[in-house]
């Protein structure tokens, strides 16, 4: 992982992989990865994506409805 | 060989469970169960991710199938059955009414039963012989501690639709929650949550979906209050693990254990192959071939057809009668001599047979898909024509 990338974490599984639907429809370039264990214990994925990505991201998720547990630094 | 090994096969009994399948389904299960097989939403792998999707295909399919905003709020069961118990168990609590219709299925008509014991009220509200349904009735049949309307889409027995649209307008009205029974016709009849405004719609993926066995779900409608709506199993979800509770947010609160992965490739296949077809072309094509049948049955002496013999008014289930001979025998003899297949009897439905006046002999149900073709329907028809003994001749029952 790079500092320029940032990870959404999601509250289920089912969410995350929503999400990555959303944003790549959107024109959104990401991935679903295994949820880093220093940002949660679960045993989920979560979405890595460009960091300049994120507010458009964020933007998109909201106006769809899929909810965001958090988005942190990767 | 056998005389049945030689027939060609009519099968008529696609409201049990339909066959063949929608085009893709074999396949999109094999893929899944070859290439794919990992647990969705467990693990971080890409084998676990792309069943996930495959998962979240489905969910995706069946809220744009049933015109549902949110695909999230698709939760799959098992198949209409345990949907209809989370609903009605995970609702209705002692001291509340709720009001059903004569035609139900025990998949309705069991839950509420098993309620009524617990202090739950039930008001059954009787339909007409034909199977229709005066809203107006089922207004009058609203009291104040009211909590839920539970309706099937359509009679499972005489295929006659219940006033749904009509149903969900009264339950807006009186601040009520409206469940309906799709399992006889989701993916056959054009339904839209939103328009009809229902609550709760639970559907199965083996019937008019053309999908396998083992998948079914509820639509939660946004009226529905997850933390008012108790789960009918507790368990694991992928999710919060470091907790013993189960978690509030859908999907996962109501859809503990594994889920049936490979049964849900299947069923996003078929959705969407009926969403390329277009539910109203299926919808067409259904009313042809079921007018076809009725009409084919009702002009030979001695059937007695039930419902309102209207295919506008009903879906693929058409009920009849035989003068002379037990539906039981009759299908042994369609089955044996004619090749079709069928099912009869009560179609575990007992109100609704009660209701049409054939308990508890039942009925001969011949369910047409879209796979059938005229001249299957109308080779089922002379082999009925040839069953049924000449007026005033020896009973064979």
């Amino acid at each position: 992982m790079s500092e320029t990338q940032a990870v959404i974490l999601f509250h289920a599984s089912a969410h995350a992989l929503r999400a990555e639907k959303v944003l790549q429809r959107a024109g959104v370039s990401c991935k679903l990865i295994p949820v880093p264990r220093h940002l949660s214990s679960d045993c989920g994925v979560c979405l890595r994506l460009a960091r300049s990505d994120a507010e458009t991201a964020r933007v998109t998720l909201e106006a769809t409805g899929v909810e965001i547990a958090g988005m942190h630094d990767a | 060989m056998r005389e049945e090994e030689t027939l060609a096969i009519i099968y008529l009994d696609n409201a049990a469970t339909s066959w063949p399948k929608a085009p893709g389904v074999s396949a999109a299960m094999v893929r899944f169960l070859e290439e794919v097989g990992a647990n969705p939403g467990r693990s971080g792998h890409r084998l676990s991710i792309e069943a996930g999707r495959i998962v979240d295909d489905a969910r995706e399919a069946l809220a744009q199938l049933f015109r549902a905003p949110d695909p999230l709020r698709v939760i799959f069961t098992a198949n209409a059955t345990e949907a209809l118990n989370l609903a009605l168990q995970g609702l209705l609590r002692p001291g509340d009414h709720v009001v059903t219709s004569s035609v139900e299925h025990n998949s309705v008509m069991r839950p509420l039963r098993a309620l009524e014991s617990t202090g739950v009220a039930l008001t059954v509200v009787p339909c007409a012989p034909d199977g229709t349904l005066d809203p107006a009735r089922l207004e009058a049949a609203i009291g104040p501690t009211t909590r839920l309307i539970g309706i099937t889409h359509a009679s499972n027995v005489v295929g006659t639709l219940l006033p749904v649209a009509e149903a969900g307008r009264i339950a807006r009205r009186r601040d009520l929650l409206l469940l309906v029974d799709a399992a006889a016709d989701a993916g056959a009849f054009p339904i839209d949550v939103v328009e009809e405004q229902i609550d709760l719609l639970a559907f199965t993926g083996h019937k008019s979906l053309y999908g396998p066995m083992g998948t079914g779900g509820l639509v939660i409608g946004d009226r529905v209050d997850p933390a008012r709506l108790r789960p009918l199993k507790w368990g694991g979800t992928g999710s919060r693990s470091d907790r013993e509770e189960q978690p509030a947010f859908l999907p996962d609160c109501y859809e503990s254990g594994t889920l049936n992965a490979v049964g849900l490739a299947g069923l996003a296949a078929s959705v969407r192959w009926l969403l390329e077809r277009g539910v109203e072309a299926i919808r067409e094509r259904q009313v042809e071939l079921v007018q076809h049948l009725i009409d084919g049955l009702s002009s030979i002496e001695g059937v007695t057809v039930h419902g309102t013999c209207d295919a506008r008014r009903q879906v693929a289930p058409v009920s009849f009668t035989l003068r002379g001979i037990s539906p039981s025998d009759a299908a042994l003899r369609l089955d044996e001599e004619h090749g079709v297949l069928c099912r009869v009897g009560l179609h575990c439905a007992p109100a609704a047979h009660r209701t049409i006046g054939t308990f508890p002999a039942g009925t001969i149900r011949f369910a047409a898909g879209t796979f059938n073709t005229e001249a299957e329907i109308d080779a089922a028809i002379a082999a009925v024509a040839a069953l049924v003994p000449p007026a005033g001749g020896e009973v064979t029952s």
